[in-house]
């Protein structure tokens, strides 16, 4: 089974629109899933630049699914529901 | 303070898109554009009846990031008019806050209400737990006279249904100085005679109702001016941004300041200062104190007991001055611990000394974790605007700044561990502590946050002469955490005192005095 990567985007408009609150991630993540989901932060994922901008900001990338206004709740509820289908 | 929530997104959107209006090539245009780029034809609406109120409260808080104050809106000035308005403006206003009273509508008055899970039952414990005489029972349910209740919930904690229930007003309850007030009409409004600045409302009302007034647009506007303008950061801003604070240097830079010092420099300075000012204080009380013994023993220990009269003049312990929250607490609230309070400046002011020594005709910008800096800002002529980290922030992104992307710019002098260890709770007492060749002589004791409980304890400690357990300083903070928990950070505490912790590992120890 591949692992599940989880892209945190650090980028100034992400981290500025509450994507700081998303670094905890880090230490969820590990405790939560072990070695079946990789979490790391990631220079800008591009994202703000499509037509949403800033409003739906901040981004996360769980493999290519785009989580916008991610907050970890909402991070973890898509990574659960990848592991459950997997 | 933790400011997750949609409310801090739409106040943060808004703003960038107030400066990217700014740079655009029409401005006024733009500024007016804003509620309908906002919420567009056909969209969904998603927090009230229509769009159009929708618009109208974006309008309200565009009004606030232009740096009016909303309770003043007539609803017949356009948006444009105030962008032109802000353009022309020569002086800030010295009210840092204003209240989007159309916000407010969707919040009950604070009471004690009683539900119908009253089951009207026998024992009636909240009318024998009332005080007051202001329950009743009418068609056997419990009913409440407010014009008798005193909300003191006894009643609430009585009821073995939990029917009675108290509905809070969160911008109240989050008031340590009952500064803000929902009054009769349902609007809430601020008394400024009483506000201390702390800024707790603006996070704490679940509409985002509390608005900072920005000086965003005169900051801008000096930038674009050919004057000098530098940014000082407050030592807490290392918990706030992605990268570091040197990549965070030259971001800044390329948002368009012509340099950037660290506050942690004047902090520095308060620290050694500080501890000058506690050891010949604490030296003056004790001789103070035997020079009272032996005159007593002098008298053959007759009269009265040499303490007993004097005893305020003795100065057991001494308390920092650094926070802006607590100094607009002392004047507003509570003169009688000004003896105690450290003379020393606070890190802003030494800081804001060295640039305006350096750059005379310079335009300097605070950059701040909380509203209150604005009044310490208004206050110091040194300081020509406060700008707090959700503005810089939403420049940045209005700016497409990278901050991650950027190179390393060095400070011109770098400041301590412990200096840039001052914006959490603790920090300020330990940096006078490490100044000291005795560390011993410390005791601090820490308030960390004001609230009803913590200025009680002030209160005490100021009409007694003495701090609990014998501690002799006491750190006061505003804010729980400290300024990494100010009203207009962005991260959540525990990241951000880890990336403190990490700038301040790799920066030297304080020198001793």
């Amino acid at each position: 089974m591949a692992k599940i990567e989880v892209k945190v985007c650090l980028g100034t408009t992400c981290f500025v629109m509450g994507g700081s609150n998303l670094q905890e991630l880090n230490d969820i993540i590990p405790q939560r899933y072990g070695d079946k989901v990789e979490v790391s932060g990631s220079n800008c994922l591009n994202l703000c630049s499509i037509h949403w901008e800033y409003s739906k900001a901040p981004y996360v990338k769980v493999d290519e699914e785009v989580v916008t206004e991610a907050t970890v709740e909402k991070v973890l509820e898509v990574i659960d529901r990848k592991l459950g289908n997997n | 303070m933790n400011n997750a929530g949609q409310a801090i997104h739409i106040k943060k959107e808004i703003l960038v898109r107030i400066i990217k209006a700014f740079l655009s090539d029409d401005f006024e245009e733009q500024t007016r554009l804003i509620p309908y780029a906002m919420r567009p034809k056909g969209m969904e609406v998603p927090y009230r009846c229509c769009v159009y109120k929708e618009r109208a409260i974006i309008k309200d808080r565009v009004i606030a990031g232009l740096g009016f104050p909303i309770e003043e809106d007539d609803e017949t000035v356009s948006l444009a008019k105030y962008a032109k308005k802000a353009i022309e403006r020569k002086e800030i206003d010295e009210k840092n806050l204003t209240v989007l009273q159309a916000a407010c509508k969707g919040c009950a008055t604070n009471r004690i209400y009683v539900t119908d899970l009253c089951q009207g039952c026998v024992a009636r414990s909240c009318q024998t737990a009332c005080k007051f005489g202001a329950i009743s029972m009418v068609n056997g349910k419990s009913v409440i006279d407010d014009s008798k209740c005193k909300k003191c919930k006894m009643c609430v904690n009585a009821c073995p249904y939990n029917a009675i229930v108290k509905i809070t007003v969160p911008c109240e309850d989050s008031c340590p100085v009952g500064a803000i007030k929902k009054d009769e009409t349902g609007f809430a409004s601020i008394d400024a005679d009483k506000c201390i600045n702390c800024g707790r409302c603006t996070a704490a009302c679940p509409f985002g109702a509390v608005h900072e007034k920005s000086q965003i647009i005169d900051i801008l506007k000096a930038i674009k001016s050919n004057k000098k303008v530098i940014a000082m950061i407050a030592p807490s801003i290392a918990g706030q941004f992605p990268g570091n604070i040197y990549q965070l240097k030259s971001a800044i830079i390329a948002a368009g300041f012509d340099d950037v010092y660290e506050v942690a420099q004047g902090a520095d300075i308060t620290a050694n200062n500080e501890a000058k000012e506690f050891t010949e204080r604490m030296a003056e009380s004790k001789e103070k104190q035997s020079e009272w013994i032996n005159e007593w023993v002098n008298e053959g220990g007759y009269g009265e007991n040499p303490e007993a009269g004097e005893e305020k003049t003795v100065q057991h312990f001494m308390t920092t001055s650094c926070c802006a929250g607590y100094n607009q607490l002392i004047k507003k609230h509570l003169p009688e611990i000004k003896p105690f309070v450290s003379d020393t400046g606070t890190p802003l002011y030494y800081t804001a000394q060295i640039v305006n020594k350096e750059f005379p005709d310079a335009i300097t910008v605070f950059v701040s974790p909380c509203v209150a800096k604005r009044a310490e800002g208004f206050e110091n002529p040194n300081v020509d605007y406060v700008m707090n980290y959700e503005e810089l922030g939403a420049l940045f992104v209005a700016k497409k700044i990278q901050i991650t992307e950027m190179e390393e710019s060095k400070y011109v002098k770098e400041s301590s561990k412990q200096a840039r260890n001052f914006g959490f709770s603790g920090g300020v007492a330990e940096s006078v502590k490490a100044s000291l060749r005795d560390e011993s002589a410390v005791k601090p004791f820490v308030i960390n946050g004001l609230n009803k409980e913590s200025i009680r304890q002030l209160k005490k400690f100021a009409t007694t002469g003495e701090c609990e357990g014998g501690c002799n300083l006491i750190e006061v903070m505003c804010c729980e955490g400290g300024c990494i928990g100010g009203n207009a950070t962005m991260n959540n505490q525990k990241t951000a005192k880890k990336l403190i912790d990490q700038l301040a590992a790799n920066s030297q120890d304080i020198e001793k005095i």
